[in-house]
């Protein structure tokens, strides 16, 4: 490793966008009950002409898996306006909506489109949104998913996260002949593209703050090595290929650095900071317990790690100038790991024994420091907040298989998201 | 390339579950009842997958000849309990072995993979792993073995040699593989 960011061919191993058709498919398993009613009209097209994708149909997807929304039955519907001029708000108003969106696909020639759409409120009539978003048909989900964004933000004061993407790991067939595969996908579980895959383990994926890249690490060599990937290109970097551990990336907030984990000759982990651009490493923590699953502060100064220095693992925080003690953070409970934190640095989520099983729980880092377990499963690992905070993701297991949930960031709401064959694990939500 | 290492563990496999089974007469993994009267191929895939996952492409060239051939028969796997790194009397005889066979052979070189079952967050398991792994290694270096013949990886939860969510499975995941190296 005396090169720094030896580029690393790919070797025809790394298929960059060959699709993989293990979908994940949403399945609420604790509704929320003070979700705001919304009926999401199906879209007009020309007359005679067929529609190339229900944008309406993907917008109530959204609003639903979002917990928030409680979004109304198409059957239902005893009409289906599509500009707000033809709208009877009464009527709808009897059916119990709050809100309503409206619209049209319109065909604007040879594989170009217009999204126009309207969104009220039921109660006042007052249009609160009216757009169109032009775009190709392969263009038309993630459009549909915008229109999802705005109409969430509008009604929530909150960014919506529908047009963002997820990374997870899967692993395919069984012992001993297990495939492993990074995973990109739409933040629906739709579109998913293999970013690599090997035959040993792949783990703990973390996306740049621009989006662009991935961190994780590999053991295609049979030993852990961790490499940053351009999503686009493909082109892959090797950045820590050290004896030993090589574990646990974490961008710092202005993407010039990873936190990560490696481990001295004798077997001691602690966490150190590599400069990408100088391969220059600095150790942050120096006991002989473990110290890794390291997390980045908003403002860089910080990291939030897990460390069994007290005998079992809990959660630290420790400045990263030389000298900075570590401060412990979790107090209760014998087993709190793998922190992440909240968008807006109010909370983290970590892994917490709770009688026997595994779960997800936050810790207020603003007030008290009040710790709420939010799951209920017995192996609820690796949680990643949604860029907006609203929602985390999870890996947990069903019926034996290794699948993906949602949890709302206050545990009211929770869903599955079942894939139909592998493992699923270790999901991480892209930034904005 | 992928294809020769499918094959090389394929070929290892089934070299190494004769050693396996000449083993387990004188150390008992913990699961060894299950793994025989056990629900037949799946029972079966899971002990065969253990040695050769354990011991992958490294062990084709052990089971074609020399020194580390014979090395590679004597138990390969330390077991140990939940959340614990101490190695427990029933390996000594395992650890000694190897130490014999090393200090005798001092061109070998063994690497040590830890793994851990598959609770607990991925990252924490894998220090967890590194530590079994270390155990050994001390307890090697203390019968004589040189460190420099001694490498450590851990998997952490990564590899498992069962599958399956419960204590049968779990025990045999807790695991220091032995591995010679070419």
């Amino acid at each position: 490793m005396n090169r720094v960011l030896a580029v690393i061919a790919l070797m025809g191993l790394v298929s960059l966008s060959s699709p993989t058709w293990a979908e994940l498919v949403v399945e609420v398993t604790h509704g929320q009950d003070n979700a705001i009613p919304i009926a999401i009209v199906p879209f007009g097209t020309a007359p005679g002409a067929t529609a190339p994708f229900d944008v309406a149909q993907l917008v109530s997807a959204d609003l639903a898996r979002s917990g928030r929304f409680k979004t109304m039955d198409r059957k239902d519907m005893i009409e289906q306006p599509h500009t707000g001029a033809n709208v009877d708000f009464d009527d709808w108003r009897r059916l119990n909506n709050d809100y309503m969106l409206v619209g049209q696909l319109q065909s604007l020639g040879v594989d170009r489109y217009n999204i126009v759409f309207e969104l009220f409120n039921v109660l006042t009539h007052e249009r609160l949104l009216g757009y169109q978003i032009s775009e190709n048909e392969a263009g038309l989900r993630l459009a549909s998913h915008q229109v999802a964004d705005m109409v969430y933000q509008k009604i929530l004061g909150i960014r919506g996260a529908f047009a963002t993407r997820i990374a997870y790991v899967t692993v395919l067939g069984h012992l001993p002949n297990r495939r492993y595969q990074l995973i990109v996908a739409d933040a629906d579980g739709v579109n998913p593209r293999i970013v690599m895959e090997s035959n040993e383990p792949i783990m703990s994926p973390a996306w740049s703050p621009d989006g662009q890249s991935l961190a994780y690490v590999s053991f295609e060599e049979r030993l852990p090595t961790i490499y940053v990937q351009m999503l686009k290109t493909g082109e892959r970097h090797r950045v820590s290929a050290r004896a030993g551990v090589n574990q646990a990336p974490a961008w710092s907030p202005d993407g010039r650095k990873l936190a990560l984990t490696l481990s001295t000759r004798d077997g001691n982990l602690d966490v150190y900071i590599l400069d990408l651009a100088t391969d220059a490493l600095t150790r942050i923590t120096t006991d002989p317990g473990i110290d890794t699953e390291a997390q980045w502060s908003n403002d860089g100064r910080s990291l939030y790690f897990t460390s069994d220095r007290a005998g079992g693992p809990q959660i630290y925080k420790i400045g990263i100038q030389p000298g900075d003690k570590p401060t412990r953070l979790t107090f209760q409970g014998s087993y709190n790991a793998r922190p992440r934190v909240s968008p807006d640095e109010s909370q983290l989520a970590f892994v917490t024994q709770d009688n026997g099983a595994y779960r997800i729980a936050t810790l207020d880092l603003k007030g008290r420091g009040d710790m709420q377990i939010l799951t209920h499963g017995r192996f609820d690992v690796s949680p990643s907040y949604a860029p907006n905070g609203a929602q985390i993701l999870y890996a947990t297991r069903d019926q034996g298989r290794g699948v993906l949930a949602l949890v709302s960031a206050d545990g009211r709401f929770q869903e599955r998201l079942a894939s139909s064959d592998g493992e699923v694990q270790e999901p991480a939500w892209s930034p904005f | 390339m992928k294809r020769i290492i499918v094959i090389a563990c394929l070929v290892a496999g089934a070299a190494l579950f004769g050693g396996c089974a000449k083993k387990a007469t004188t150390v008992e993994p913990p699961t060894a009842g299950t793994q025989v009267g056990g629900a037949g191929s799946t029972a079966g895939a899971g002990g065969a997958s253990t040695s050769g996952s354990a011991l992958g492409s490294d062990s084709g060239a052990n089971g074609i000849g020399g020194s580390g051939g014979m090395a590679g028969g004597i138990g390969s796997v330390i077991y140990f309990d939940f959340d614990k790194s101490d190695i427990k009397p029933e390996y000594q005889d395992i650890v000694s072995a190897a130490a014999r066979n090393l200090t005798g052979h001092p061109n070998l070189k063994l690497k040590l993979e830890g793994n851990t079952d598959e609770r607990g967050t991925r990252e924490y398991n894998i220090g967890l792993g590194e530590r079994r792994a270390q155990a050994v290694k001390r307890a090697l270096m203390l019968e004589g073995v040189p460190e420099s013949q001694l490498t450590t990886v851990s998997f952490g939860a990564e590899r498992p040699a069962a599958e399956g969510d419960d204590e049968s499975a779990w025990a045999k995941n807790r695991r220091v593989n032995l591995v010679y190296l070419p």
